[in-house]
């Protein structure tokens, strides 16, 4: 068991035939991930990495059974392929492209929503079931198999936690980069209560930043609904305030969003929280131990 | 990207959201014709900065004759300006708008931005105007009123009666505010703005709403498709070194400490700075070389951060995923070449290839280059070489 994606999970790529998607979805292939198909308007009925290519989304879905759609368009056209991909039925789109403008995110989600497509980023690593299924930029390799659930803003700063985890001879279950940009797809909270009700998974690591509220909300959800063992790193503790720390969502306004705020919330909520990046792995050995 | 008021006054007007009349200038010449042009017996000389708390700093005077225009200019444009948004060090006066006095029967405030939290926009008005919003809202919050405007189905008059009845609006007051807050919103929207701010809207004695100041920012990643915007961009006013970063694929952000970062990734970078504090350092920067820290952006990073004086130690440190840490040894072995590294360079690589590029980097013998385990390894390592 796992969250959301596993080995037989259909994926097809939106913006397969470009140079980020054809490197990727490759990547992917040979991860072990059931790519069946991509989408390149004008390229429909070519074969890429050996897999078909289709004009349009539907297309695509009708023909190969798809689920989950991993997209690599750029920044301009992201709400369209979102949306393309809602409205063709996929039940979860995974945004990799970063740079896309807030308004259009907007836009995108709340139709996604309306459609009822999950969605994952932007801006983000995407989503991994352990040696079963990766859609997205990150190494596989340092995801070895465990019981971790993983939910983190930050790309690196998953690997590195991942990497913490093994190294106590612990491993992961699913880990999603859920992106830092302002509006963002699946969050904290909805995707808690998938790892507290997934049998293969003991605790949970998220990993926050700055910015925003969604870490706050996470803490109010977790008082209330998980009982699996949490432990949390929010970065950006020395971050100074009103400066965009790389991630377009990753910036304290005024006095809200910091890093404190959202430590104390967490730690009201019974959650382990680390206060360096370097403890995560021992926290969660310990979490599990205790 | 923020843009001056005179700027964001041009874009109301082009939206009809009213405003006064006024007029930029370069110098007090440029200010006295400003002024004649403007005609009238009262005018505001305002530095032009993007900053706010101008009028306390000394940046907001009132004139009385062209005489005073001109001497208000002349004192104003070259003036190092400094209010609680510049920091200490203040910022250069290099322009002033001059605007016509106005007749000021109220004060509030009207603002909108993103709320990331319901993932629209938000509406904001205050009577408390001319204070900071943020102080209001710490210290009485009831005093402001917060719409949500869903964008699916735009700026209603329901949105406009709610902050118009919250404000305590007279009757005949409601028709005119509710036709400027309709036009901020289409302002915001269409050009995908990312904060507006009018502190004060003022009401004026004759019953007229208008915006006496205008902040405004936008977000960057849609500033491609607007090139008027785009060309309001004043790089006077923005971080040299972090333009200079910028236009390197690099995000850097100057901190006072004294160890330098470099680090893949915006997490791990601020990371990186988190765990120097917690291992007793300060860290001098945030620098995210992004994903490929390929030779030539690690050797622009050691370049940026040596900037900065105080750095007495930098800490690399990347966790490779698809980006290869044996390329990134090389990259760092390349970089020291290209640019003079003449601090303690502490690496800590993670990820793939790491015990190749462990190796790379022993054989290389170069003695500034220090080895580190692991991220805490590396940080106390930097930070003591820092001492």
């Amino acid at each position: 068991m796992s969250i959301l994606v596993n080995k037989d999970t259909k994926v097809i790529v939106q913006g397969f035939t470009g140079k980020e998607g054809t490197f990727h979805a490759s990547q992917c292939i040979e991860y072990g991930t059931k790519i069946v198909g991509g989408v390149t308007p004008g390229k429909g009925g070519q074969e890429h990495l050996g897999q078909p290519v289709f004009n349009t989304v539907k297309e695509a879905v009708e023909t190969t059974g798809a689920t989950v759609s991993m997209i690599f368009v750029p920044p301009a056209f992201v709400a369209d392929a979102v949306m393309e991909a809602a409205d063709a039925g996929i039940e979860l789109a995974v945004i990799i492209t970063e740079g896309a403008p807030v308004k259009d995110m907007m836009y995108a989600k709340a139709y996604a929503t309306k459609k009822g497509m999950n969605t994952i980023g932007p801006n983000c690593p995407g989503i991994i079931t352990a040696q079963e299924c990766k859609i997205g930029i990150m190494p596989g390799f340092i995801f070895k198999k465990g019981s971790i659930g993983l939910i983190s803003k930050s790309g690196t700063l998953t690997y590195e936690a991942s990497n913490q985890v093994v190294k106590e001879g612990l491993g992961i279950s699913t880990a999603v980069g859920i992106g830092g940009d302002p509006i963002i797809g699946l969050s904290y909270k909805q995707l808690l209560p998938m790892f507290e009700a997934d049998p293969d998974t003991e605790a949970i690591v998220m990993i926050g930043e700055i910015g925003g509220d969604l870490e706050i909300q996470a803490a109010e959800f977790i008082k209330e609904h998980i009982s699996k063992p949490v432990v949390a790193f929010i970065a950006g503790q020395t971050a100074p305030k009103g400066k965009r720390m790389g991630h377009a969502g990753a910036i304290v306004s005024g006095s809200s969003g910091t890093a404190a705020e959202k430590m104390a919330a967490l730690e009201a909520a019974g959650v382990k929280v680390v206060v360096s990046p370097a403890e995560i792995g021992l926290a969660v050995k310990e979490a599990l131990d205790a | 990207m923020n843009i001056h008021e005179y700027q964001a006054k041009e874009i109301f007007r082009q939206y009809g959201v009213p405003v006064p009349n006024g007029q930029v200038a370069f110098s007090p010449d440029e200010a006295v014709e400003a002024a004649r042009n403007l005609g009238g017996e009262l005018w505001v000389v305002k530095a032009q900065i993007h900053a706010g708390g101008r009028g306390l700093g000394g940046g907001v005077k009132l004139a009385r004759s062209l005489d005073e225009v001109r001497d208000l200019a002349d004192e104003i444009l070259g003036m190092t300006l400094v209010t609680h948004q510049t920091g200490p060090e203040g910022k250069v006066v290099h322009k002033v708008y001059i605007e016509e006095g106005a007749d000021i029967a109220k004060e509030y405030y009207l603002g909108m931005l993103l709320d990331r939290a319901a993932e629209m926009p938000v509406m904001m008005a205050s009577t408390e105007g001319g204070m900071e919003i943020e102080k209001v809202a710490e210290e009485s919050p009831e005093k402001i009123v917060k719409v949500n405007i869903d964008p699916s189905v735009g700026f209603q008059g329901f949105h406009g009666r709610q902050l118009a009845f919250g404000l305590g609006l007279a009757k005949e007051e409601i028709g005119p505010f509710i036709k400027f807050a309709k036009a901020l919103y289409d302002v915001y929207m269409d050009k995908d703005a990312e904060m507006i701010e009018i502190n004060p809207l003022i009401k004026t004695g004759d019953g007229k709403f208008l915006a006496l100041d205008a902040k405004m920012g936008f977000d960057d990643n849609a500033l491609g498709r607007h090139p008027d915007i785009l060309q309001m961009r004043d790089l006077n006013e923005e971080e040299p070194t972090e333009v200079e970063a910028k236009e390197h694929g690099l995000s850097y952000i100057k901190l006072d400490g004294n160890v330098g970062c470099m680090v893949n990734g915006a997490g791990l970078a601020m990371a990186t700075m988190d765990i120097i504090k917690h291992e007793g350092g300060k860290p001098a920067n945030f620098l995210d070389v992004g994903g490929g820290a390929n030779p030539e952006t690690v050797a622009k990073g050691f370049e940026i951060i040596l900037k900065d004086p105080s750095v007495k130690a930098i800490f690399v440190n990347i966790f490779g995923g698809i980006v290869r840490c044996d390329r990134v040894a090389n990259g760092i072995l390349e970089a020291t070449k290209i640019t003079d590294v003449n601090v303690p360079v502490i690496v800590r690589l993670d990820g793939t290839n790491a015990n190749e590029a462990a190796e790379i980097l022993k054989k290389a013998g170069i003695k500034n280059i220090i080895a580190a385990q692991d991220l805490a390894d590396g940080a106390r390592k930097a930070v003591e070489a820092a001492k």
